[in-house]
């Protein structure tokens, strides 16, 4: 019988119950009395010297409170980057400036340039509209290798360069692997281009920021999945606001993928704004500005060679890539494509050598940053196509060449300087085989055929890390923060409880999960605990939610927390009964003495710590409230394998995914319904980047899918039902739960496996030129590679 | 959006009165026009919304012939020509969602004439009659080319008029994104002639392939179709979606899986 609470149950998500009422509470739900409006004026070219902006006539039109420009900003900090990457001569990476209105130049359509705060939204975009800025256009730098070949034009001035970094890694290794490489028997050799992505949260951004004269506290309500990082990146580097004196709000949120991880200019603007008006500022963004002022997503250009000895073994692997930055350092771009992507370059393999070069560009777009798997879905696209195509060129099966280089030894050291707890990549292969029904696939290619339809099947494994992270490590490779969490846990005097996290929930449905971890540790009913999530006045200082770390490390703070709180309860229960700590028992809700019937109750003991009336009040203080952080030793390391089978019209391109399946590791799982859930949207998002979703620009920077007129979301129809298991499970072997993560693996894990798909269907129509197919695989792009 | 008025007359002659204002502009389902408003690409004075007219919703057989009201739904269409005109049914079946479906207007998408607009395929292919407050327009002579109508302004499209096919079938490969027509064909024949419609292909918005037309009207077969050389693609849009070759290589097996696909 599966269980009905605790860890392991499927309980169903009790935030969803506001969400499909209209109960939910998102920051576009935040008015604040007084509230005034902001229109943002942004470029609509992609680069261009900034001469002046003139502000007049909209400042003289009705409604119109202030109107900002860069020079309002002048004092003020530039919107910080939390990561610094080392490149590959020990030089720290270029950081330009990036100003929170433009100042002196403007560097891609969406840079805002000035903002009218009015009395209504209606009149600050119709001021906003007589905002005149006198920009002298110049070339726009958009393609990665023509902005590093050239320094013409540069998207920095004081730069002198468009190269951010280039990291080498492991740089001993190069050499080493070079001559590799030269001397295998054979390399197959892949280019790729890892195609750049707009998340688009359901819930556009919004920002409202609110001062109170009263106090000095400014407050910004935002959508964010880490409030205490906004307040802090914010306070510290950009206004120059003191922690206790800001309040930073992430209420409900729908959706992040990442994009809400990093603090924006809009947010520092409606914070700055409502100090200098005194007036609370509110922004919400429409879905066009979404579309040019969110941080994007991948957008890495790639070649990457494996070598391979005459028995198939692989020796080496070197791969190249450039990775866009967009025009500015978004808050953790620089650690994407480097410390997220080359350390995961080993995947499920034991390949000996491995050497990593990444060079990071700057252009007029949109900054990049971390979306969903960052860096992790770019490592296991590369790695799993080209091993894909290796098997191909080697006639061999490619599932039996995976097994054949697997690593079967835990712990495993990589050549990539993570080492792996525990995995089993056999199993989750035969898992795979068996619940893709592997063994039906003939039958299923030969009815295809018989619709005049190609049938194609893909497979791929991956691995990820994630749990980020320990802080010692990603400080000595360059974080500017430390990626701990925390949790205080906090028992009421009638035995219910609010958990405090560091953590944030915007749609991992961390109420119902983490209530689950509390009630089994401590035996009492799940709706006895809630979470409090998202404010930094009531939540002790934690890093948020991404990198699937939420219950790997926030998890993990809550756990610590509720052992310190086990521990005092049995101090409070050995006095209750008069009997020795040592011999108290926590079972079903209920303290008892091991070897007697002596009990007392969950409650009854909350009750004596909040009225100590018969308390041992000189040993330990009265109050039932603990706080944990916790920081993880090691990340950790899902792993699994997916398979994808499509069909593609031979005659118009056309592919459809018929079947999708995927056996995930994911160690323990709290509640296998919405892991399912997670699979289930990651994989989602996975299809779509591999057959609909490209965010593209023109030569001269202009976004052509600035909407969803060209944008292409998946759709429900563009996904079938996926099979999700994930019974095979090696749990963590550092963090008290388990645990490994489970909110970025679909969308890491399943874009190879499609393509290969689509490249297996292409063969068996004959079409055995079609070596690779770009992500997105349109249906043109399908028709032009048959048409050779 | 900017401001503007809006009015909903319940006759088409009070519409016309409310058109005589400058900048006026009909309003039919807003499934196009909304949007334009929202982005503040349009900045009309005064909306006349045509929702209110019972005399433009209906759909009418009336012999050989079906008469379509300009302020009939997309999704009543669907339902209602279904038995009549299955072709012509299943195309207003595949338009956008059912919120689309159940406000856009058959009026609205003739008048706005996008090059991807579906129901303009038809109209050609049927060489439908097009009538307004004042006149009846030949689909031939009305569409115009990219967003371009005979239509003057103020004038409203009252009723579409088709002559119903002995077979039809409408073929839309979608536009990944928009799910608009990427190419649309729209495949009818009659005793004596067959109509091809073309719609999402060419740089000269909706248009007749006459040289299908006339080898299905030798030989209606998918085999007719399979021997003609593709129109030219240097005539075709090209953008992120697809190439001209691809737009011109899709109308050729459009119009062959339309003709096997007629009822
Ligand atoms: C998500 C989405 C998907 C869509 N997908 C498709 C699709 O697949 N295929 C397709 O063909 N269309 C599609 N459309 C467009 C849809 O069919 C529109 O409804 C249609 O194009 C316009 O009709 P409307 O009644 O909404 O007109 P409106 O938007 O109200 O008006 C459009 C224009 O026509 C004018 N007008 C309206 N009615 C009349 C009239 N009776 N006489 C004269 N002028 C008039 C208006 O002044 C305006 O200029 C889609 C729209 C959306 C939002």
């Amino acid at each position: 019988m599966p269980k009905d609470h605790g860890i392991g149950a499927s309980t169903k998500r009790r935030e969803d119950v506001r969400f499909l009422t209209g109960a939910g509470n998102y920051t576009d739900d935040v008015n604040v009395w007084g509230q005034a409006y902001v229109a943002f004026v942004r470029s609509d070219v992609a680069h261009g010297t900034l001469n002046g902006v003139d502000t007049a006539e909209a400042e003289a039109m009705p409604g119109v409170i202030r109107v900002f420009t860069g020079k309002d900003f002048e004092g003020v900090g530039s919107i910080p980057c939390g990561w610094q990457i080392t490149d590959r001569h020990g030089e720290p990476m270029k950081e330009p400036p990036h100003p929170v209105l433009a100042q002196g130049k403007v560097r891609h359509v969406g840079d805002p340039i000035a903002a009218v705060v009015a009395e209504s939204l209606q009149e600050a975009r119709d001021a906003a509209d007589a905002v005149v800025a006198d920009i002298s256009d110049l070339p726009a730098v958009v393609d990665m290798k023509q902005a590093v070949a050239s320094s013409d034009t540069l998207v920095h001035d004081d730069l002198g360069t468009n190269l951010c970094y280039d990291w080498g890694f492991v740089e001993e290794n190069r050499e080493a692997v070079d001559k590799a490489i030269q001397e295998a028997a054979h390399v197959t050799t892949l280019e790729l281009v890892n195609n750049r992505l707009v998340a688009n949260p359901m819930e556009p951004r919004v920002a409202v920021g609110d001062y109170s004269r009263a106090d000095d506290m400014s407050t910004l309500y935002t959508t964010s999945q880490n409030p205490h990082v906004i307040r802090l990146l914010m306070g510290a580097f950009v206004l120059g606001i003191p922690e206790h004196k800001l309040r930073v709000v992430a209420p409900d949120v729908g959706g992040g993928f990442g994009t809400k991880i990093f603090h924006y200019a809009e947010e520092a603007f409606c914070t700055f704004a409502a100090r200098q008006i005194k007036r609370p500022v509110k922004w919400t963004s429409t879905r066009g500005e979404a579309f040019m002022s969110d941080a994007h997503g991948r957008d890495h250009v790639t070649k990457i060679e494996l070598a391979m000895d005459a028995e198939n073994n692989f020796t080496a692997l070197r791969t190249e890539t450039y990775a866009n930055m967009g025009a500015y350092l978004s808050t953790f771009a620089p650690s994407v494509p480097t410390w997220l992507h080359g350390t995961l370059m080993a995947g499920n393999y034991k390949t000996p050598l491995i050497y990593v070069n990444v060079k990071a560009v700057f252009t007029n777009t949109v900054p990049v940053d971390a979306y969903r798997g960052a860096g992790r879905p770019e490592a296991t696209y590369q790695l799993e196509r080209v091993i894909d195509k290796a098997a191909r060129e080697r006639g061999v099966d490619p599932m039996a060449l995976r097994r054949q280089n697997f690593i079967t030894e835990f712990p495993y050291a990589t050549p990539v300087a993570v080492e792996y707890d525990t995995g089993d990549y056999n199993a989750t292969l035969d898992k795979l085989e068996e619940i893709a029904d592997l063994a039906g696939f003939d039958k299923r290619r030969a009815e295809s055929e018989a619709k005049g339809k190609l049938r194609g099947l893909g497979i791929n494994c991956y691995i990820e890390a994630c749990g980020i992270a320990p802080s010692n490590l990603v400080g000595q490779l360059g974080a500017r923060a430390g990626l701990y969490e925390s949790a205080t846990v906090r028992v009421n005097a009638t035995g219910s409880i609010s958990v405090m996290t560091g953590s944030h929930s915007h749609g991992q449905g961390h109420e119902t999960s983490f209530p689950q971890v509390v009630a089994e540790m401590l035996g009492i009913p799940e709706d006895q605990v809630d979470i409090v999530h998202g404010d930094t006045a009531n939540t002790p200082m934690g890093m948020g939610t991404y990198g699937s770390r939420s219950i790997a490390v926030g998890g993990s703070a809550m756990v610590r927390a509720t052992e310190k709180i086990i521990n005092k309860a049995k101090k409070i229960a050995a006095h209750l009964m008069e009997a020795a700590e040592a011999d108290i028992e926590l079972k079903d809700g209920a303290f008892s003495v091991a070897g007697t019937d002596k009990s007392v109750a969950w409650g009854d003991v909350c009750l004596a710590a909040y009225v100590p009336h018969n308390y041992p009040l000189e040993d330990i203080e009265p109050g039932l409230e603990e706080t944990a952080f916790y920081d993880p030793s090691n990340f950790t390391y899902p792993s699994g394998a997916y398979c994808c089978e499509v069909e593609v019209d031979p005659e118009t391109g056309h592919v459809t995914v018929e079947r999708f399946a995927a056996a995930d590791d994911f160690g323990n799982v709290i509640n296998p319904m919405i892991v399912e859930g997670q699979v289930h949207g990651g994989v989602a998002q996975g299809i779509g980047q591999a057959l609909l979703e490209n965010c593209v620009y023109d030569e001269t920077g202009q976004l052509l899918s600035a909407s969803y007129m060209d944008y292409a979301m998946p759709r429900a129809d563009n996904v079938p039902m996926v099979t999700v298991d994930h019974s095979c499970q090696t749990p963590c072997t550092h963090n008290p739960l388990g645990v490994k993560g489970c909110g970025e693996a679909g969308a890491i894990g399943s874009p190879p496996s499609v393509i290969n798909a689509v490249i297996d269907a292409l063969h068996s129509g004959g079409f055995t030129h079609v070596t690779h197919i770009d992500m997105p695989a349109t249906p043109n792009r399908v028709w032009a590679a048959m048409q050779g | 959006m900017y401001a503007f008025e809006i009015e909903r007359p319940t006759s088409v002659a009070e519409a016309v009165t409310a058109l005589g204002t400058e900048e006026a502009q009909p309003l039919g389902g807003g499934q196009t026009l909304i949007p334009t408003l929202k982005q503040r690409l349009a900045m009309p004075s005064k909306l006349v919304a045509l929702t209110a007219i019972a005399d433009m919703k209906y759909v009418r057989r009336d012999g050989d012939t079906l008469a379509i009201g300009g302020g009939t739904t997309h999704g009543t269409v669907a339902k209602e020509a279904a038995t009549h005109f299955p072709g012509l049914a299943g195309l207003a079946a595949r338009i956008g969602d059912p919120a689309v479906r159940n406000r856009g207007t058959i009026g609205g998408s003739i008048a706005n004439n996008d090059p991807s607009a579906c129901y303009p395929s038809a109209a050609l292919a049927c060489g439908a009659t097009i009538v307004t407050n004042t006149r009846e327009i030949a689909a031939d002579d009305y569409f115009q080319g990219m967003f371009m109508t005979a239509l003057e302004e103020g004038e409203i499209v009252t009723e579409v008029r088709f002559p119903i096919p002995e077979k039809s079938a409408y073929m839309k490969f979608e536009q990944i994104a928009s799910r608009f027509p990427l190419v649309g064909v729209f495949v009818a024949k009659y005793a004596d002639r067959v109509g091809v419609g073309v719609t999402g292909a060419s740089n000269d918005g909706v248009f007749r392939w006459s040289e299908a037309e006339e080898a299905l009207a030798g030989d209606f077969s998918a085999d007719a179709v399979a021997g003609l050389t593709a129109p030219d693609a240097s005539d075709m849009i090209s953008d992120l979606h697809g190439t001209g070759a691809y737009r011109a290589h899709l109308i050729g097996v459009m119009t062959k899986r339309g003709v096997a696909a007629a009822s």
